[in-house]
């Protein structure tokens, strides 16, 4: 209920034909609700993210394109093909799956190789297409060992060329980096999303790491309780986030829980101006909106508020404060590393990064039960 | 860290059996296959005249072959029943499963015997089965065949030993990950494609150790042929019983036993090895 009117545009941001069009799609499992009424289009060449707590039905959605699973009802479209009614082997899907699933019988050559073979590709082009999809993931030199030698990282380019090697217009890729170390998945980050720019091929990336969604994206689609909460750009999600569960989710925020009247906003001791309806209205700030007033720059719209600093958080280059601002209301600031500070302050921030979200009443039982998201 | 004096504890009662039930009685045997009779007694003088009698008597060799015959037929037919039996166990039984799991292994709890004498009963002249043909009138006076032949011999092993196929092979299905059959279908093989693609070859060591159970046990069978194997359906190891008891003559048997022996050991050192080199991890 809180979504539906939240929900920015489903479609993507170019203007022609969707590639892949998800038609209001919802799945049970017995009494489970898993998906309600999902809506979606993925764009030619788009790297869209299925982002959400486990238990958001993430994972079914993506199943569903692949054909693991069978929609309760709505419809599947791919580039005028109607896809949920075709047995996983004819969709021109492919898969990266969470644990990679290579063959353990074949070697890593025979595993990229398998698609074609099942097709009864002439034995030279497979030859040459193998080899391209090794070169293309940088694991030439492996080609005749067994996927049980290989490192996960390895494996997990094994698992990116063999799903790659049919070309399929559209990836599917289930948490592919969950099982790597978090190095190694930082440098498989930045290759996945080369390689999507370098291909061109649709990615639709499903994870639970908001980072991962963030750095990876064209868009975020987040998804809760099995409904879609927002879809949005990177950018535009984490600045705008449409509704109170989303700004949690996404980046650390404070939710300022307060009145309208007259055009003011009134939460504690805060105050600015809004163009919000007078009434009951919860703005989202990000912790690094607020400074410490005695930086040397100008905000517009400014609001100022003094408080007492409960705790310091040093994380490098910037540390984060819990302030009591009285009244029972504590901000958390995220401000340039500053060396230790105590006592009173006066702290500044700009009405304009005070974004109006709708509330998600269950957002915090949904959070109890789920993942606490990063 | 174990002393040493409790490892020589615990590891004397198995050493012992395994010395006195296992090897003492090999090498006994062994030593009787150099051995000779004459005039009704046993010689310790060592000689080849065994052996000699085995490979130059055409009788010994036909019956090994209609053992192996039978003991092949058996591990194929069992593998054509226990094969089919475990993939559906395995992936489509759902909920039917675990039932099905123990129905398939209660008839290991029924006696060897008994199961050989429900056999006779089901195919001899006055037998269940000539009886409902009769009654069918598709037969008008009982079928000789079904009973003390090759046949009758074939078909009651199978019987015992399918379960004893079905079990690894139902293992080794079993620890297939299925993610691995949605990645086959992923890539566009169909069912019939993932099947001789992934499962079989995945499920090769199962295979092998059920097929090795099957023909080991059914080469060294004596009772299914004594039961309802007839003249026509003698194995190797009626003749091995008999020379070691009415025949009085161990030696000779001694010679068939250590051929045997060499042949199932031979047999299983290779499976095993093919079952390393096919199993992945």
């Amino acid at each position: 209920m809180s979504a539906a009117g939240a929900i920015s545009p489903q479609n993507p941001p170019s203007g022609s034909a969707p590639l892949l069009e998800i038609r209001e799609i919802a799945k049970r499992f017995g009494n489970a609700e898993v998906l309600k009424n999902i809506s979606l289009q993925i764009a030619a060449g788009e790297f869209l993210t299925l982002l959400g707590e486990s238990g958001s039905g993430k994972t079914t959605l993506l199943r569903l394109i692949a054909g693991f699973e069978q929609p309760t009802s709505g419809e599947i479209w791919m580039s005028d093909e109607r896809l949920d009614t075709l047995p996983p082997h004819k969709r021109r899907v492919n898969t990266v799956f969470q644990n990679y699933a290579l063959f353990p019988h074949l070697n890593v050559r025979e595993n990229v190789a398998y698609g074609l073979r099942v097709k009864s590709t002439p034995k030279l082009e497979i030859a040459g297409r193998v080899e391209e999809a090794l070169r293309m993931v940088k694991m030439i030199s492996f080609a005749d060992a067994r996927p049980s030698t290989l490192s996960g990282g390895q494996q997990q380019r094994i698992a990116l060329a063999r799903a790659l090697i049919n070309r399929p217009q559209l990836l599917l890729l289930d948490e592919p980096l969950s099982a790597l170390d978090a190095n190694l998945r930082k440098e498989m980050q930045s290759e996945l999303k080369a390689l999507q720019r370098e291909i061109g091929i649709a990615f639709l990336f499903v994870t639970h790491d908001q980072d991962e969604a963030m750095a990876l994206s064209d868009r975020i689609a987040l998804l809760r309780n099995g409904a879609l909460e927002q879809v949005a750009s990177p950018r535009e999600i984490y600045s705008r986030p449409a509704t109170a569960y989303t700004a949690e989710f996404i980046g650390q925020t404070n939710l300022l829980r307060g009145e309208v009247h007259n055009g003011v906003f009134r939460c504690g001791s805060l105050q600015w101006k809004t163009a919000e309806a007078s009434g009951g209205a919860l703005f989202s700030l990000r912790p690094e909106a607020i400074h410490l007033a005695d930086s040397s720059f100008q905000l517009p719209d400014t609001v100022s508020f003094r408080g007492t600093i409960r705790q310091q958080v040093y994380a490098g280059a910037s540390e984060l404060l819990e302030i009591d601002c009285g009244g029972n209301q504590t901000l958390r600031a995220r401000i340039p590393a500053s060396g230790p500070l105590t006592g009173q302050h006066e702290f500044v921030f700009s009405a304009d990064y005070a974004v109006p979200v709708t509330e998600s009443p269950t957002a915090h039982a949904s959070r109890a039960m789920g993942r606490e998201p990063r | 860290m174990y002393s040493r004096a409790y490892k020589t504890l615990v590891s004397v009662p198995p050493l012992l059996w395994v010395g006195l039930f296992l090897l003492l009685p090999s090498a006994l045997m062994f030593a009787h296959s150099f051995w000779a009779v004459r005039d009704g007694f046993l010689v310790h003088q060592w000689n080849l005249q065994n052996y000699r009698a085995l490979f130059t008597n055409p009788l010994y060799f036909q019956v090994f072959l209609r053992t192996a015959r039978i003991a092949a037929s058996v591990t194929l037919c069992s593998l054509l029943l226990g094969y089919p039996l475990a993939y559906y166990l395995s992936f489509h039984a759902g909920p039917r499963k675990e039932l099905l799991y123990q129905l398939v292994i209660v008839p290991l709890w029924v006696s060897y015997l008994v199961r050989g004498y429900a056999w006779k009963t089901i195919l001899g002249s006055d037998g269940v089965l000539n009886g409902f043909l009769q009654y069918l009138h598709i037969t008008h006076e009982p079928i000789g065949f079904f009973l003390y032949s090759p046949f009758a011999v074939v078909l009651m092993l199978t019987h015992i030993y399918t379960p004893f196929v079905f079990l690894p092979i139902y293992a080794a299905l079993e620890h297939i990950p299925r993610p691995l059959l949605e990645a086959s279908q992923d890539l566009g093989a169909d069912r019939r494609a993932t099947f001789f693609r992934v499962i079989l070859p995945l499920s090769i060591p199962g295979l092998l150790a059920g097929a090795t159970f099957a023909f080991v046990l059914s080469l060294g069978d004596f009772l299914a042929p004594l039961l309802v194997g007839g003249p026509s359906g003698t194995m190797i190891a009626n003749i091995v019983q008999s020379l070691f008891g009415a025949a009085y003559d161990w030696p000779l048997g001694a010679a068939i036993s250590v051929c045997i022996l060499l042949i199932t050991v031979s047999l299983l050192f290779t499976t095993e090895r093919l079952e390393k080199r096919r199993s992945f991890k």
